[in-house]
């Protein structure tokens, strides 16, 4: 099956870190890129923090424009940072790879997917 | 700080803005704040290891604060003094925490009091770096090359300045927060500008310094979501920023935009900044600092120098200037005329401005440039020793001094 290992935390809180920790930080996700891609397709997203966003809620009438606002739909202490993807075998080897990049500034969650489609990347 | 806890250290320097702001309020005090904020930061240490982070950390932090900060004050006896000044305020906010709209304008108060005008402006920086962004005065003294000491007169100076000062809590009118924010807003830029470019010493760039304008500006556009400006200043300095390893080459010599290996600008930084343009463009409020993110978006986008559209920025100069006039704006504009009407045009129009900029090194510089262009050797040799006397960085000077060789060889 699919998994989705999405990662929750405090925006900007990484880059508050000093170097030897954000190396550290980034070994976890470069092993689980390795291996992940050893392994075959996967996706591996990067949010920007959440005050790049935009949010559109539903029109608030059937003929009317749906209503844009500035900032993320809802302000919270941690938010959503960015995301895996990657089919494996069951839930208990989801969970050991979505260690590989669990720290003190993460909380991840491990969830099933239930439909995926495309390919897209920012590399090259 | 041992290891372990630069975790926690990290999470401390996220809250501090807000839980300052907050406990300022609280308090009356910028300094008693300190201590408190110092303090619950300190409790911390212990607790969140041994119990997990809490859910809301900046609650904890507020909380824990002031019940230190009633604590000091107690030891001191200088509890019935603050708690008769400020009665109402302490009361007002004793209970719950401040709501996201109090929160918001308790860190613009706290900003815009370390921007008090009785300040000079360096002084205004080294207190922001210090109260709100929690640098230590060491760390400080480094970022404007001073000795620690010196720096240490200068923040407790500057402290007392602003205790006998205050600015009220009230929340303040549409038109004051717009006050607030364009005077919070020139400190940033400035913050950012002084660790760009260095003057009168070895070191060309402080990046320190860069990085917590941004962070500051990352949080105005935070807690202002909406205000075009603050996102397009963000935009602005993020644009800049993404420059600074192709600013300078091994030997830390400073290297001219046109001839910057643009590989070298990080991509992804740049791509940060062009987000933030963009939403301050949707917004669309044509200040200054969207003009000059706007022409940083546009020397972003082009592939070179050559190719970049240069008819546009000069545009973009030309409605800056009507905006926000001022010579070395004016400057910046015959800089690019010079390439889209040529040297000579650009010369002809920096006369008016001699006498405005003769004491601005970066006119007789480019003034010289000019004059080389346009085949007249002897009057631009003059120039460039007119710009070295002028107190050029020490990279800028071995560049001075290297061009007026080449220039004397071949008189």
């Amino acid at each position: 099956m699919m998994y989705a290992i999405t990662i929750y935390g405090e925006a900007g809180l990484f880059e508050q870190l000093p170097q030897s920790r954000q190396d550290e930080v980034m070994a976890g996700h470069r092993s689980l890129q390795e291996r992940l891609g050893a392994r075959g397709d996967y996706i591996s997203v990067k949010l920007m923090p959440p005050s790049t966003a935009v949010t559109i809620s539903p029109a608030s009438a059937p003929d009317a424009t749906p209503l844009i606002v500035d900032g993320p739909f809802a302000e919270t202490k941690e938010s959503f940072l960015g995301f895996y993807a990657a089919e494996f075998r069951d839930l208990d080897e989801a969970l050991d790879y979505a260690r590989m990049i669990s720290s003190p500034i993460a909380r991840l969650e491990v969830r099933p997917i239930s439909w995926a489609g495309g390919v897209i990347s920012t590399e090259g | 700080m041992s290891a372990p806890s630069d975790w926690l250290a990290a999470s401390f320097a996220q809250q501090r803005p807000r839980a300052m702001a907050a406990l300022t309020r609280y308090f009356g005090s910028v300094e008693v704040a300190e201590e408190a904020f110092a303090e619950a930061c300190l409790k911390a240490l212990t607790h969140w290891p041994a119990r997990g982070k809490p859910h809301d950390p900046l609650a904890w932090l507020l909380t824990t604060a002031r019940r230190s900060g009633l604590d000091v004050l107690r030891k001191q006896q200088r509890r019935s003094r603050i708690l008769a000044e400020n009665q109402t305020v302490m009361e007002e906010t004793a209970a719950p925490l401040p709501d996201p709209d109090a929160l918001r304008d308790d860190v613009l108060r706290l900003l815009f009091i370390c921007c008090h005008p009785a300040l000079e402006r360096r002084d205004q920086i080294a207190l922001a770096l210090r109260v709100v962004a929690g640098l230590s005065v060491a760390e400080i003294a480094r970022g404007f090359l001073v000795k620690a000491k010196t720096m240490e007169q200068r923040i407790t100076r500057a402290k007392k300045r602003i205790a006998d000062n205050p600015v009220p809590f009230e929340t303040p009118s549409p038109q004051e927060r717009g006050r607030r924010l364009a005077e919070v807003s020139v400190m940033v830029y400035l913050m950012f500008n002084d660790g760009w470019s260095a003057s009168e010493t070895e070191t060309q760039m402080r990046p320190r310094l860069c990085e917590e304008a941004i962070r500051i500006a990352r949080l105005l556009a935070e807690l202002f979501p909406g205000m075009g400006e603050q996102m397009a200043l963000l935009a602005l300095l993020l644009f800049q920023h993404a420059r600074r390893h192709a600013r300078v080459d091994d030997k830390g010599q400073p290297i001219a935009f046109e001839d910057q290996a643009r590989s070298l600008w990080s991509r992804a930084e740049m791509n940060e900044a062009q987000a933030f343009f963009d939403k301050a463009r949707r917004i669309g409020h044509q200040g200054p600092y969207l003009i000059q993110a706007a022409i940083a978006a546009e020397h972003a986008r082009a592939p070179s120098s050559d190719a970049t559209d240069w008819p546009l920025i000069e545009a973009h100069y030309a409605a800056l200037h009507a905006l926000q006039p001022s010579p070395v704006v004016r400057l910046n504009l015959i800089a690019v005329q010079a390439r889209t009407k040529g040297p000579a045009h650009a010369l002809a129009e920096m006369q008016t401005l001699a006498p405005e900029l003769d004491g601005y090194r970066w006119f007789h510089t480019m003034r010289a440039a000019f004059l080389e262009d346009t085949g007249h050797p002897e009057t631009a040799l003059a120039a460039y020793r007119r710009a070295r006397a002028l107190g050029p960085t020490a990279p800028e000077r071995r560049l001075l001094d290297e061009k007026i060789a080449a220039l004397k060889k071949n008189l």
